[in-house]
């Protein structure tokens, strides 16, 4: 498949083949948008080389998506946008199910503290050296990871313990 | 004493190991506020809980904040307790079934939650929408914008000590959920976009009241403006409070009339024109301060602008369709359901399975909602349910501001600082 690409996405497409090429695996486009696939161990320097050479300062979302496969199961999608050029870019990840471990982007952007906190929630993510990774919408005393594939969707009776309702009893 | 153990001093009673992670967190945030007196003899420091149902919160927020007199030294906040697990949901409905969802997550706009669940599925299914649908969409997501904007201005208002303001901006809110009456037969959750269009048509009396608000409500904005803008209680409340720089708001990845408060006028309807904002003339109204009352300019001015928006597409109209004619994309029309055998069976498809976009295709589709840009991600895997549909809600990204903005505030004006970030839990829980 042909890539279209802008001036900008063809300069960052361009440096990362010439500065990453070990970690950059493949390059994509779907629906006006371009993704970007790179290693695992390689996304927070490459998330820095994006920021700092290529002025892709804000932070829009990380997508936590389970691709319900044996291998390399769990996608983690960085969603930048360059406000200089106002062009998106969507950088991807894929973690193994096993102990799904990422490193975090806290240090390139604050923002990623509570996406990444929502990445984690919902899919068991965890992100290395993210400096206060809790559970941001269920409670800590969860034992379950929702939004994979496994998990019903009525939800496990008795995974959690419900005050109680009634007043004046213990 | 020393708050050198918040754990010790609590005693949860339930979801014990969620509530002592917070406390420790609390503990453990770093913060740039200087200690002000180390000693302490006073006694003077404390944790105070707010929320999860408290009124000014605006919904079931929770923070959890360490004062020392009536400063504010860090904060932390504890959201979920809306909790409803759409993007779960999501994946078990068709694109067409989910949209009722969409309205329950920002329930203050909920055109625009419409919309933009609609325009991503059309960009990913290919999807042409007829010209006058796109403007009857412009021209009722202005609408949500001027009610969600004045939802915020009445309650914000309200918490900054003038209770009267609340029911003048509800007496035009109630006006717009007449108009939404009209045009979509609901006045709350309006689920008026259909994928491929809008249900129906404008009726003319619809068209009369919107013209009618559109021709009357500048006059209210003008004498609000002339009650607000040199209130001295007004101005002393809101300046300099919960101030947000440029540099700070790009970091924490604020978004709306927050970061354009601050200084970056960003707005995904300049950045990527959707439906048709590239034929209308408007300004995206920026201010440099990044405090509370410049936020409330920003968005005082983007209703002028949404009045001018809409104004605009009157003009521009034209007539003709509502909806894509093509049974495989979109719902026939209820004449044809109800007087042709085909279009009962289109109907029944397309409930039964719905739309199918190609397999492998993502996407993203980003609209400017009231409260910034709300996107929706979605992966197809070529049913007619989305793979993965992600939700990225501007709520969520605001309250992570607020973690920040509120240290070293007072906290009396953690209300006002709450307010002027308008927070929708429903959207920032999903």
């Amino acid at each position: 498949m042909s890539l279209e690409l802008n001036e900008t996405l063809q300069a960052v497409v361009d440096g990362l083949s010439n500065n990453y090429s070990d970690s950059l695996i493949e390059v994509y486009q779907s629906c006006d948008h371009t993704y970007i696939r790179v290693e695992a161990n390689s996304i927070l320097n490459v998330c820095k080389y994006l920021k700092e050479e290529h002025h892709f300062i804000f932070l829009c979302d990380i997508i936590g998506t389970d691709r319900y496969t044996s291998d390399e199961r769990f996608e983690v999608i960085y969603n930048l946008m360059n406000l200089r050029t106002q062009d998106r870019l969507m950088v991807k990840i894929r973690l193994e199910e096993k102990n799904p471990v990422a490193q975090s982007v806290t240090s390139v952007w604050t923002s990623a503290g509570w996406m990444e906190r929502e990445a984690y929630d919902m899919y068991g993510v965890r992100f290395e050296g993210h400096p206060d990774l809790r559970r941001i919408y269920l409670p800590e005393d969860f034992e379950y990871f929702p939004l994979r594939k496994e998990f019903p969707l009525l939800g496990i009776p008795g995974s959690i313990e419900l005050p109680n309702t009634t007043p004046d009893t213990e | 004493m020393k708050l050198k153990d918040i754990n010790s001093k609590v005693d949860p009673k339930f979801f014990k190991e969620h509530q002592q992670g917070i406390y420790q967190s609390l503990e453990d945030k770093h913060t740039t506020i200087e200690e002000i007196d180390a000693a302490d003899p006073l006694n003077a420091k404390m944790v105070l809980n707010m929320g999860p149902q408290h009124p000014a919160t605006h919904g079931v927020l929770r923070l959890i904040l360490q004062l020392r007199g009536e400063l504010i030294e860090k904060g932390k906040l504890d959201i979920g307790y809306l909790h409803r697990g759409v993007e779960k949901i999501a994946e078990n409905k068709t694109y067409q079934e989910f949209m009722p969802y969409t309205d329950r997550m920002d329930y203050l706009s909920p055109y625009n939650n419409n919309v933009a669940l609609c325009a991503a599925v059309e960009k990913l299914a290919e999807v042409e929408v007829p010209e006058r649908a796109h403007y009857i969409r412009m021209i009722c997501c202005e609408l949500a914008r001027i009610s969600s904007h004045l939802l915020w201005l009445g309650t914000m208002v309200m918490d900054a000590g003038a209770i009267s303001f609340f029911i003048w901006t509800f007496r035009e809110r109630e006006k717009i959920y007449d108009i939404f009456d009209e045009v979509a037969g609901h006045r709350f959750t309006v689920s008026h976009s259909r994928i491929g269009g809008v249900a129906s048509d404008f009726t003319d009396s619809a068209v009369a009241r919107i013209k009618e608000f559109v021709q009357k409500f500048p006059q209210e904005l003008k004498d609000w403006h002339k009650l607000l803008d040199r209130n001295r209680i007004f101005i002393d409340r809101n300046e300099g409070v919960g101030t947000l720089s440029t540099e700070r708001a790009l970091d924490l990845g604020a978004t709306g009339p927050v970061l354009r408060a601050s200084g970056y006028g960003v707005d995904q309807r300049i950045i990527k024109p959707y439906a048709r904002y590239d034929e209308v003339e408007f300004e995206v109204p920026t201010r440099l301060e990044g405090d509370n009352l410049a936020r409330y300019f920003v968005r005082m001015e983007e209703m002028r602008e949404s009045i001018r928006i809409i104004q605009q597409c009157f003009d521009k109209m034209p007539k003709g369709p509502v909806r894509a004619n093509n049974a495989k994309q979109a719902y026939p029309s209820k004449d044809e359901v109800y007087y042709s055998m085909e279009g009962m069976i289109h109907d029944f498809m397309m409930t039964d399975t719905g739309i199918c976009p190609p397999a492998g295709k993502e996407v993203y589709h980003a609209v400017e909602s009231p409260k910034g840009e709300l996107g929706y991600f979605i992966q197809s895997d070529g049913t007619g349910h989305p793979w993965r549909l992600k939700v990225n809600a501007p709520s969520f990204r605001n309250l992570q501001v607020l973690e920040h903005i509120l240290d070293g505030e007072m906290v009396a004006d953690t209300v006002v600082v709450i307010g002027g970030i308008d927070p929708v839990m429903g959207e920032a829980d999903k």
